[in-house]
């Protein structure tokens, strides 16, 4: 049977009487995990953000139709030379053919599937912007302005104006920052736009948008779905892309393949777009776990040396504790529970000042081009992190009190009492 | 008459640095309420004996018995207990914590056997330190106090939770004659008032003779 109360008032006497000691040591736990809290914080969070900057706005899955050359070639439909070994020369895509087939009953089809949080149509068209004299070469994309809005983030991109205010414009354009930059062109001012055809149209400017990614501001705008249907004169079905987002991201790979198979169409997921991404997640979260765990092994150095050296200072105290009716196991909870209670203290420290230095760096101004939105350093607060840190402490604690205390442990308290 | 502690045919040696056998066959026991004082000369094994009637020391051969129970073969666990419960022990060199207040020194064991509640522990406690005289001490630090006076916090201690034997080695060895006289006198009442069975081992031939019986140790042997 052990008796707690005792043992841990015996610890905090020996805690007590020997301060500098005890605050020294809990101090190196305090830092370990301070710099763990500090340094998970900030990683992640500047992981979000990058996440932010490149996965939010990658359809899960997207839809559209590669431009390719057939795979079955005129000759194999005659009978005549089926059994023959066909060599064709040369062979070129037909006639392009950008235009899904058959879009509206997909996304319908779309919509209806439980798995699929969204889906989007867009309409991609190659134009030249027209400013004066300026010409310049780039993109028109047709959007469901609402659905953008509810499905990737869009409002966040656009740095002047509302999606309100180009829903409601059908001859509205939200212009593209580096272009508006270009051409000294502002909100309310007029932009002219030409086909590849040669036909011209007017548009206004409702806002700027600013992805953060110079290419694609440099040369991509945003209208609404049917103006770019009427600049390219397509009717209503005419939609190029289809952007999907799914409940959950994991499924992407499968259910992108089975589009293909199900559509019959070019389906690319994020995986596939993103997949040098995660890399610098990764390598972030290496160096966060390397700096906190060889600070957590230094502080846990410091703690074993401590301990040791107070378990051969209390030499005498242990054969009395022993002599008296203290087994074994109660002497070595005494030292494990004072390596515990230096680990609690100064791991809840550590947690506490963490935290502050999230705050502080949460409120750091930081101010980029490339992020508009972002006006301080993204910082993750997870307490799924406080929990990993006290579990961290906890264990160096243990790890660094369990070998001295097993040594106190073991003491035979005639020796010391002879005095040999 | 009971014997609280009996012996039989206790034999140990020491390996290291050569084969010494420092116990040879000691057979003896101590009656209820007896007070005995053990002399001989120095290096003839007394110390030596008191550590395995203590149980701190197992390694030997040969039965202890306490209370008629065999303790012989026992584990640590259940040694520690008994140390706990049923022995009280005082060293020449006083051995007090010296961190923790006079009367946190005498509750310990009390604390460990946790039969008590905490009040009645320091009540307890406060009772022991009156019947030695020492009641004015109880806290102050341990490490604040005279020689004697520690000599005295050791024997409360020892007495805390009523034991079923008092052994000491040498308690007065290292006290002037005054604080001598005063232990012994203390041992001496505790045997008439409480009926405390007492094993004492001394160099004091006053304090021996004193005592209801004297058992002479001569390497390794009991003589008598
Ligand atoms: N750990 C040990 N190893 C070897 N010899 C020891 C050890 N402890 C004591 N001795 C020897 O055993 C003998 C008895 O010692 P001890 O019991 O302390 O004698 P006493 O208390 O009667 O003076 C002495 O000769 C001593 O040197
Ligand atoms: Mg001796």
């Amino acid at each position: 049977m052990i008796n707690w109360k005792v043992i841990l008032s015996i610890a905090k006497t020996h805690l007590l009487t020997k301060m500098k000691s005890t605050v020294t040591a809990a101090l190196g736990v305090t830092f370990g995990i301070g710099a763990y809290i500090t340094l998970v914080s900030f990683m992640t969070g500047l992981n979000g953000l990058l996440d932010g900057l490149v996965l939010n706005r990658t359809p899960h899955i997207h839809l559209y139709n590669e431009i390719e050359p057939s795979k079955k070639q005129p000759i194999a439909l005659f009978d005549d030379f089926e059994n023959a070994f066909n060599v064709v020369h040369s062979i070129r895509p037909k006639q392009s053919q950008k235009k899904i087939h058959n879009a509206l009953p997909i996304l319908n089809y779309l919509k209806n599937d439980e798995a699929v949080k969204g889906a989007v149509p867009q309409v991609q068209a190659q134009i030249f912007y027209i400013s004066g004299s300026i010409e310049l070469g780039g993109n028109l994309i047709g959007i469901d302005v609402m659905e953008e809005v509810r499905l990737s983030n869009f409002q966040d991109y656009i740095v002047e104006g509302t999606p309100e205010a180009l829903k409601n414009n059908d001859n509205g354009i939200l212009l593209g920052a580096g272009l508006a930059k270009k051409m000294s062109l502002e909100p309310g001012d007029r932009v002219q736009i030409s086909t590849i055809a040669g036909d011209i149209f007017p548009l206004t400017i409702m806002g700027i948008y600013q992805s953060g990614l110079a290419e694609v501001d440099n040369i991509q705008s945003y209208v609404n779905l049917k103006t770019t249907q009427r600049i390219l004169g397509e009717a209503e079905n005419y939609i190029t892309d289809i952007n999907i987002k799914l409940w959950n991201m994991d499924k992407a790979v499968p259910m992108a393949r089975e589009m293909e198979q199900q559509f019959d169409i070019k389906a690319t997921d994020i995986k596939e777009a993103n997949a040098q991404f995660e890399t610098g997640s990764s390598i972030r979260n290496m160096i966060t776990y390397a700096v906190s765990i060889t600070l957590l092994i230094v502080a846990g150095f410091g703690i074993y040396n401590i301990l040791n050296m107070l378990i051969y200072e209390k030499m005498k105290d242990i054969a009395i504790l022993k002599a008296t009716g203290f087994s074994g196991r109660d002497v070595q909870f005494i030292f494990l529970s004072q390596a515990m209670l230096i680990g609690i203290v100064g791991g809840i420290l550590g947690l506490l000042i963490g935290f502050g230095l999230s705050v502080l760096i949460d409120n750091a101004p930081f101010e980029t081009e490339a992020l508009p939105t972002i006006k301080t350093f993204p910082v993750n607060y997870n307490a799924l992190y406080y929990v990993i840190g006290i579990i961290f402490a906890l264990i160096s604690t243990f790890i660094a009190g369990y070998l001295p205390a097993n040594k106190a442990k073991k003491i035979d308290p005639v020796r010391i009492i002879r005095g040999t | 008459m009971k014997l609280v502690l009996e012996t039989k045919n206790i034999n140990k040696h020491f390996y290291k640095p050569k084969d010494f056998h420092v116990l040879k066959d000691v057979t003896f026991g101590v009656e209820e309420g007896e007070f005995a004082s053990i002399m001989g000369k120095s290096g003839s094994g007394k110390s030596t004996l008191l550590y395995i009637l203590s149980t701190m020391d197992t390694d030997y051969t040969g039965e202890l018995y306490l209370n008629n129970t065999l303790i012989t073969g026992k584990h640590h666990q259940e040694l520690s207990v008994i140390r706990n419960k049923n022995i009280g022990f005082v060293f020449q060199f006083h051995y007090l914590l010296s961190e923790f207040s006079v009367i946190e020194n005498v509750m310990l064991p009390a604390k460990k056997l946790a039969e008590k509640s905490h009040s009645e522990i320091k009540h307890d406690a406060h009772e022991k330190l009156k019947m030695l005289h020492i009641e004015h001490l109880a806290e102050q630090r341990a490490s604040r106090i005279s020689g004697g006076e520690k000599q005295r916090v050791a024997i409360a201690r020892a007495l805390i939770n009523n034991p079923t034997i008092l052994m000491g080695d040498e308690p007065t060895g290292n006290l002037d004659s005054h604080n001598s006289e005063n232990v012994f006198d203390i041992f001496k009442r505790l045997k008439e008032e409480v009926g405390l069975s007492l094993l004492v081992v001394t160099h004091d031939e006053d304090f021996a003779k004193r005592t209801d019986r004297i058992i002479e140790m001569e390497d390794g042997h009991i003589l008598s």
